[in-house]
């Protein structure tokens, strides 16, 4: 052993790391560059530590244990508004149910219309995909607001901005489902003098099925959490409530509040968990 | 020749019989769904008082709005022109119709946008930091001990259910308006959402380097180190990244409940209704995210491959 390492020459070493370069470690050059460019991100981030203030942070962290405290103090449970806060409750899951189906409806055509082996036409592609991008980049609370603004306060406004923030997100992948989709089953139906529609709905439908109904339903879960919040900029749900209990200072309402959110959520996460199996199989989010 | 009548042959009448029940099962089960759907649909619609009649009735106004977004009084009480017009594009900040005119406030915008663009930095930073840490002692495979695990899992669950908005609102009151409650908020759900997905990877991450440090006498420290975290580390980065890019689009909306960034110059002009500035700035932001998501899109595959 000893002797035939004591046999191994710089060039054998050298010859080595040629044949086989990944089994040797980095070179001093990129080892440098990754300290480097590490060293840089700490220094960014301590340099964004002005952002930061730390002393807010230190006195605000004492402020905060107070609010927790009041948090957790439920004795006034039984003079709470509970019928309101329910409706709201399930206002806000109505708008979120509302808004993915309309946004469902929206999204079948547009997604063909985006899929490069319906629409060969490159241009048109290319401007449904921004139009896709422009409606998923602006947050939904920024619908929001601006619906607010369009149609006044109240639950309309909060389903439009679902609406058109979901069918930015569902085209875009109803399109790329449907461009993955196997060619052979659209020629076979060709092939028998199907149409062009024919095509479409016994060729194509049949494969991006699961994955429009497993996204519809993970949006639906996504947009009932999200939902809850686009009541702080009034429009309709649970968060015009959440938003009042905090404006007024009652933490213990604000933490029954969200209580009641997290289990709704998960109510829904579970129901459309059962959903999923039963419709299309699989338990897990189909992307 | 002789012809063959199909349906004389009693297997072609047994099959026709069987595929015909099965059918007419699967429509009943399609029209099931399908009432239950639009069932839903309606209880939704007069919960929420949505009617087909108001949205009519909206449908203009909404486009009235749209369309002063995009238009520009030239001077106070005249009659609004479109924002942009041949011609004018290029000119100058006092010439109407030209970009400069209609992004006048851009080095405010900008200033802003860089906040947010921190914001998210530095709460994705924190998230996943904390997130890298919380993940390994929360996944069942790699901890023995189940308490631990259900109480971090659950842990995880209620960081990530909370809305960042909703959180970020609570702590302006603690910490004051500004970044740092955004920061926060955002950092606390970030831990939730990576510390959920890293768990996962690290639940396929293969045991037997594990085995090999125990085997060797090596802590569970090290174990995490030298033999999960080789193998889940791209991983890691990847979805990171991704979380980056959604930390992004979140941090422009904190400023509405007065956490930092854009948000609250575009509360404030949708409020006092400066359309143009509203579509100005949206449109700013449009190109902030879609340029970062290019952007992280390219180094995750650069650097890590196609993972995700």
């Amino acid at each position: 052993m000893t002797a035939h390492m004591a046999s191994l020459t710089a060039e054998d070493i050298a010859e080595q790391r040629l044949r086989t370069p990944w089994a040797f470690g980095a070179s001093g050059r990129t080892r440098a560059l990754r300290w480097a460019v590490g060293l840089l991100a700490v220094f960014y981030l301590l340099y964004l530590q002005w952002l930061f203030d730390f002393d807010k942070l230190f006195t605000g962290l004492s402020r905060l244990f107070v609010i927790v405290r009041l948090m957790v103090d439920w004795s006034g449970f039984a003079d709470w508004d509970h019928p309101a806060l329910l409706r709201a409750m399930l206002e806000t899951v109505a708008m979120a149910y509302i808004g993915t189906m309309l946004a469902l409806v929206v999204s079948v055509p547009l997604g063909f219309m985006g899929a490069r082996n319906i629409i060969p036409a490159r241009i048109f592609r290319f401007f449904a995909r921004r139009l896709f991008d422009g409606m998923r980049g602006l947050d939904q609370l920024i619908w929001a607001l601006v619906f607010v603004r369009a149609v006044g306060l109240g639950p309309i406004a909060g389903i439009l901005a679902i609406c058109v923030a979901d069918t930015g997100v569902l085209s875009k992948l109803f399109a790329e489902a449907i461009e993955n989709t196997d060619r052979k089953q659209i020629e076979g139906v060709t092939s028998t003098g199907g149409s062009f529609l024919g095509a479409l709905r016994f060729a194509v439908l049949p494969q991006v099925l699961p994955v429009m109904i497993g996204q519809t339903l993970y949006q639906i879960e996504s947009n009932s959490r999200e939902a809850t919040i686009l009541g702080l900029v009034g429009a309709g749900g649970i968060g015009l409530r959440l938003s009042e209990r905090i404006q007024i200072n009652a933490w213990d309402q604000v933490a029954y509040v969200i209580v009641l959110v997290l289990i709704a959520v998960a109510l829904i996460d579970n129901l459309s968990r059962m959903l999923r199996l039963r419709l299309i199989g699989t338990p897990a989010r189909a992307a | 020749m002789t012809q063959l009548n199909p349906t004389d042959d009693p297997a072609y009448r047994l099959f026709q019989q069987r595929f015909g029940a099965m059918r007419r099962a699967r429509s009943t089960e399609t029209a099931l769904t399908v009432a239950v759907v639009v069932l839903v649909f309606v209880v939704s619609a007069v919960w929420t008082e949505f009617s087909p009649t108001k949205i009519l009735e909206g449908m203009p106004r909404i486009g009235e709005y749209f369309g002063k977004l995009l238009s520009i009084e030239p001077t106070r009480g005249a009659d609004p022109v479109p924002v942009l017009a041949f011609g004018h594009i290029f000119g100058g900040t006092k010439e109407p119709q030209s970009i400069a005119y209609w992004f006048y406030r851009f080095d405010v915008y900008a200033r802003l946008l860089w906040q947010t663009v921190q914001m998210a930095i530095l709460a994705t930073a924190m998230g996943f930091a904390a997130a890298a840490v919380l993940c390994f002692p929360a996944t069942g495979t790699l901890l023995r001990l189940r308490p631990v695990v259900f109480v971090l899992r659950r842990l995880l669950e209620i960081l990530r259910t909370i809305p960042q908005v909703v959180l970020a609102f609570i702590f302006v009151w603690p910490f004051g308006i500004g970044p740092l409650a955004g920061i926060l908020a955002i950092a606390i759900h970030t831990t939730g959402a990576l510390g959920k997905l890293f768990s996962e990877l690290n639940e396929n991450a293969d045991l037997r380097a594990v085995e090999g440090i125990q085997s060797v006498g090596g802590s569970w420290l090290a174990q995490m180190r030298y033999g999960v975290l080789p193998q889940v580390l791209p991983g890691f980065l990847s979805y990171g990244l991704l979380r980056f890019e959604i930390n992004v689009r979140s941090s422009t909306i904190m400023g509405f409940v007065g956490a930092g960034g854009i948000g609250m110059e575009l509360k404030r002009t949708i409020g006092f209704n400066i359309y143009e500035e509203v579509s100005a700035i949206c449109i700013l932001i449009l190109l902030v995210v879609v340029v970062l998501d290019l952007a992280s899109e390219r180094i995750r595959h650069r650097f890590i491959g196609h993972f995700v």
